[in-house]
C-alpha cells in the first residue's frame, strides 16, 4: 500500500491540504480557499485513514469538470505519494490562467488534432514549440508582435495550441454574429419584456374592462444556423487542424450548428466535437479522420449530404459553409448539380478556400469553377485575418 | 496538530482539539442530519442505494455522501442515459421525501422557476377594496405571501421535510438563469424585491444534472460537489440489469450486457444508455428469446430499442450485430 509521507516542516493537516490545493492550482485546476475548507470538513466526515476514501472525497470536491475529473487521480498520486516531486509536467504553470477559459475541454481538441493532423504530440521531451515558449515568456512587446504574426501567417503554419485557441475564438465570434439576428418588430409571445396593449385591451372587454390577462410582446429570434462541411483530403491536411479548431468554435457558439468532415466519405462530427469526454472524443475524431490523404469526392459528398442530412438540417435560415480547396476527383458537373440542389433549399452557401489568399490565385480547378455560380460568398481562408474579415460579409447575408 | 505516516500505516490524522471543535461547530445545528437520521458512512449510502435498485460507483456514492453531510449541491455530468436523473428519484425513494423536479429548457426564466405574483388575484383584490376603507394598506396586502405563486425552487426551500430538488439538464437553461441559481444554492434563500428575503425552512438536497450542451460557469461548479458519471463497466451493468430485471436468466443477461458494451465501442451517433439496455432486455425476454444468436431477424428488429437514429441503425446491419453477439459470448 502506498504511504504518504510528510515533510517535517509541514504544519499539520490544514497546511498539507493547503499545499495540495495549491499543487492543483499550479496544475491548472482552479481551486481556492473555499475548497480547502470544504476538503477539511470532508476529512472529518469520512475516515481519512482509508486512502481510497480520501481520494474519492477530494476528487468530488476539487475536480469540478469532466476534464479535471479525468486528470485528478494522477495529480493526487503525485502530491500525496511522491512528495510533490512528480509534477504533471504536461501542464506548466504558464498555462494555468488559461483554465479559466470557457473551453475547459480545449485540451481535448488539441489532442484530437494532434492525433488526426499528423502533428507530433506535445510531450515535455519533444516539445515542438519549445522555442516559442521562451519567446513568449518575455516582455509584452514580444507577445504583441507574435499576435500580429498569428493573424498574418498562413494557417498552414498553425501548430501551436494558442493559435488553435485563437482560431476557435474567431469562429465563435463569427458564429455569434450570424446567430444573433434579431427582428426589429415585436410579436405576441408567451413571455416578453413589453406588454401587448392591443391584445390586453381586446381581451379586457370580456371582463368588463378589467385587464385581467396580461399579454406580452417580444422581438422574435430569427436564428440563423450554421452547417459546416470540412474537406480533410490530402491537399487540405495542412489546414485540417486549424479548421477543426474553427469548427469547434462554430459548434460551441450555438446548439444548432452542425459540422461534417469529408474526404472520400462524409462523416457527421457535431456530436464528437461536443463530446464532454476527452478520451472518447479524441478517439472518435482520429478514427473519423482515417481517410486523411486520400482523394476528395466533393460532388459525391455534397450529394450524400443532400440526401441524408439536408432535409433536417438545412432550410431558408441556414448558412452552409464549405471549407475546401476545390480539388475534386469527381466530374465538375457533379459539384454544380449538388450545389444547385442544395441552393434550392433556400440556404446561403459560403465557400472558404485557403488557396484564394495566395497571390495570383485563379479558381481554375474545374470543380471550383463549376461551383462559383452557386455561391453567395467565395472567400479566402488562409489567415486568421481573412477569417475574421468574414464577419461583416456574413452579417449581411 | 500532527500528521504523519508511521511505518506502513496509511495517513494518520490527529486533530487538535481546536480544529475538532471547529469542525463540530460547523456540523452542529445541522437540521438535515437530524431529520435524515445518523448517516453512517459513504458505504451505507452505496448499499442503501443498491437496496433501492440503484447500483452506484464508489466515486458517485462518495460524492453523494459528501453532498449530504456538507450540505452542498451535487453536480452530475455524463452522457445521456447513464442514470443521472434516476439517482435523484432513488434518493427521494430512499429518504421517503418529496422529489421536486425542475426541468430546464432554453428560455426558462425566474417567473416559471422561482416565483411569480398572482396578478389576477391582486387585481381582483384592488377592485374589491375600492369602496372599502382599507385602501391605505392595500399595497402591503397584495404583495404578501398570499398573492405569491411559488414555483419549484421557492417551493423546495419552504418544505418542512427537506426534499430532493432535482434541477435537470441545467446546461440547457440560459446563463442568466444560472446566475439566479447561485443565490439559492449557496445561501438557500431567495430575494423577492417586494417582500424581502425568504429563508429556507429546511435545506433541500440539490442534485443538478448536465450533459455538456453548454459549459457551466465556474461559479456554479465551485459551489457543487462534482461527479462524472460514465457508462457502467460490464460487471456494474450486469449488476444493474440483475437488480432491475431479476427474472432474466443469468446467461442471457450476460449476453445482453456484453452486446451492449460491445455496441458502445462501435462508432455510433448516440450510444445506448442504461435505460436502453433495460428496455432492450425487457424486449428480448418479452419476445421469448433465450439466446441472442438464435434468431438474427428478431435480433435485428429488436435493435430499435438501442439504436435511436437512422444512421446508427444503418451502421449496425445484421452481420455486425451477429459479430457483436459473438464477441459478447
Amino acid at each position: 500500500m502506498p504511504v504518504t509521507q510528510f515533510p517535517t516542516r509541514a504544519d499539520g493537516v490544514a497546511d498539507r491540504m493547503a499545499g495540495f490545493i495549491s499543487h492543483l492550482r499550479l496544475n491548472g485546476i482552479n481551486v481556492g480557499v473555499a475548497e480547502t475548507e470544504t476538503a477539511l470538513l470532508a476529512l472529518d466526515a469520512i475516515n481519512p485513514l482509508e486512502p481510497e476514501q480520501t481520494r474519492l472525497a477530494l476528487k468530488s470536491i476539487c475536480a469540478n469538470d469532466a476534464d479535471r475529473y479525468a486528470r485528478f487521480d494522477e495529480l493526487y498520486n503525485a502530491y500525496w505519494y511522491a512528495r510533490g516531486r512528480r509534477r504533471d509536467r504536461n501542464q506548466t504553470a504558464k498555462e494555468a490562467p488559461k483554465e479559466k477559459d470557457r473551453w475547459s475541454n480545449r485540451s481535448l481538441l488539441d489532442n484530437a488534432l494532434q492525433t488526426s493532423g499528423g502533428g507530433t504530440k506535445d510531450t515535455p521531451d519533444s516539445n515542438p514549440d519549445g522555442d516559442s515558449e521562451a519567446e513568449q515568456s518575455g516582455d509584452g512587446k514580444l507577445i504583441a508582435s507574435t499576435m500580429f504574426n498569428i493573424n498574418k501567417a498562413d494557417l498552414r503554419e498553425f501548430m501551436k495550441s494558442e493559435d488553435l485557441a485563437r482560431a476557435q475564438q474567431v469562429a465563435e465570434q463569427i458564429a455569434r454574429q450570424i446567430r444573433d439576428k434579431r427582428s426589429r418588430r415585436r410579436r405576441a409571445a408567451r413571455r416578453g419584456a413589453t406588454l401587448d396593449l392591443r391584445r390586453i385591451a381586446r381581451k379586457s372587454v370580456a371582463s368588463g374592462g378589467e385587464p385581467l390577462h396580461l399579454f406580452k410582446r417580444q422581438k422574435p429570434d430569427r436564428p440563423v444556423h450554421l452547417v459546416a462541411l470540412l474537406d480533410v483530403s490530402g491537399s487540405m491536411t495542412v489546414y485540417a487542424r486549424v479548421f477543426l479548431a474553427f469548427l469547434k468554435g462554430l459548434i460551441a457558439a450555438d446548439q444548432r450548428t452542425d459540422a461534417y468532415l469529408f474526404h472520400t466519405q462524409l462523416v457527421r462530427i457535431s456530436d464528437a466535437l461536443r463530446d464532454g469526454d476527452t478520451f472518447r472524443a479524441v478517439n472518435r475524431l482520429s478514427m473519423m479522420a482515417q481517410g486523411f490523404g486520400g482523394g476528395t469526392k466533393i460532388g459525391t459528398n455534397l450529394d450524400l449530404f443532400n440526401q441524408q442530412y439536408a432535409a433536417n438540417m438545412v432550410n431558408g435560415r441556414s448558412v452552409v459553409i464549405i471549407l475546401s480547396d476545390g480539388y475534386d476527383t469527381d466530374p465538375p458537373e457533379k459539384i454544380a448539380a449538388a450545389l444547385s440542389r442544395l441552393k434550392k433549399r433556400g440556404c446561403k452557401i459560403i465557400w472558404l478556400n485557403p488557396l484564394k489568399g495566395w497571390k495570383d490565385y485563379q479558381p481554375v480547378a474545374k470543380g471550383m469553377a463549376a461551383a462559383l455560380p452557386h455561391l453567395d460568398l467565395f472567400a479566402a481562408a488562409n489567415t486568421l485575418d481573412d477569417l475574421s474579415a468574414l464577419e461583416p460579409h456574413l452579417a449581411r447575408l | 496538530m500532527t500528521i504523519g505516516a508511521f511505518g506502513k500505516q496509511p495517513i494518520v490524522l490527529v486533530f487538535t482539539t481546536r480544529l475538532k471543535s471547529l469542525l463540530q461547530q460547523a456540523s452542529r445545528g445541522n437540521s438535515r442530519e437530524a431529520l435524515w437520521g445518523e448517516m453512517m458512512s459513504w458505504t451505507d449510502v452505496k448499499s442503501d442505494l443498491e437496496n433501492k435498485g440503484y447500483v452506484a460507483s464508489d466515486a458517485l456514492a462518495m460524492a453523494l455522501y459528501l453532498s449530504i453531510t456538507l450540505e452542498r449541491p451535487l453536480l452530475l455530468e455524463g452522457a445521456a442515459g447513464v442514470g443521472k436523473t434516476q439517482i435523484a428519484k432513488t434518493l427521494a425513494d430512499m429518504r421517503q421525501t418529496n422529489l421536486i423536479r425542475l426541468q430546464c429548457y432554453e428560455g426558462l426564466d425566474s417567473s416559471s422557476a422561482i416565483y411569480e405574483w398572482n396578478y389576477q388575484r391582486q387585481l381582483l383584490s384592488i377592485r374589491a377594496s375600492v369602496d372599502s376603507d382599507q385602501q391605505d394598506d392595500i399595497e402591503e396586502r397584495i404583495f404578501s405571501e398570499k398573492y405569491l405563486l411559488s414555483r419549484p425552487l421557492l417551493e423546495a426551500i419552504q418544505q418542512e421535510v427537506p426534499p430532493i430538488l432535482l434541477i435537470d439538464e441545467i446546461d440547457r437553461a440560459d446563463e442568466e438563469f444560472e446566475a439566479f441559481l447561485l443565490e439559492i444554492l449557496s445561501d438557500f434563500q431567495i430575494s423577492i424585491p417586494e417582500l424581502g428575503t425568504v429563508n429556507a425552512v429546511s435545506k433541500p438536497l440539490v442534485v443538478l444534472t448536465a450533459n455538456g450542451a453548454r459549459d457551466l460557469s465556474d461559479a456554479l461548479r465551485r459551489r457543487c460537489i462534482y461527479s462524472y458519471v460514465d457508462y457502467p463497466d460490464r460487471v456494474t451493468e450486469l449488476a444493474i440489469l440483475n437488480k432491475r430485471q431479476p427474472d432474466i436468466n443469468a446467461r442471457l443477461a450476460e449476453q445482453i450486457v456484453g452486446f451492449v458494451q460491445a455496441l458502445r465501442r462501435e462508432e455510433l451517433e448516440k450510444k445506448p444508455g442504461i435505460a436502453e439496455t433495460l428496455d432492450w432486455a425487457a424486449a428480448i425476454s418479452g419476445l421469448g428469446i433465450n439466446d441472442l444468436s438464435d434468431d438474427p431477424v428478431t435480433l435485428q428488429a429488436s435493435l430499435v430499442c438501442l439504436l435511436k437514429t437512422q444512421a446508427d441503425q444503418a451502421a449496425i446491419p445484421t452481420e455486425i450485430a451477429l459479430r457483436l453477439v459473438g464477441k459478447a459470448a
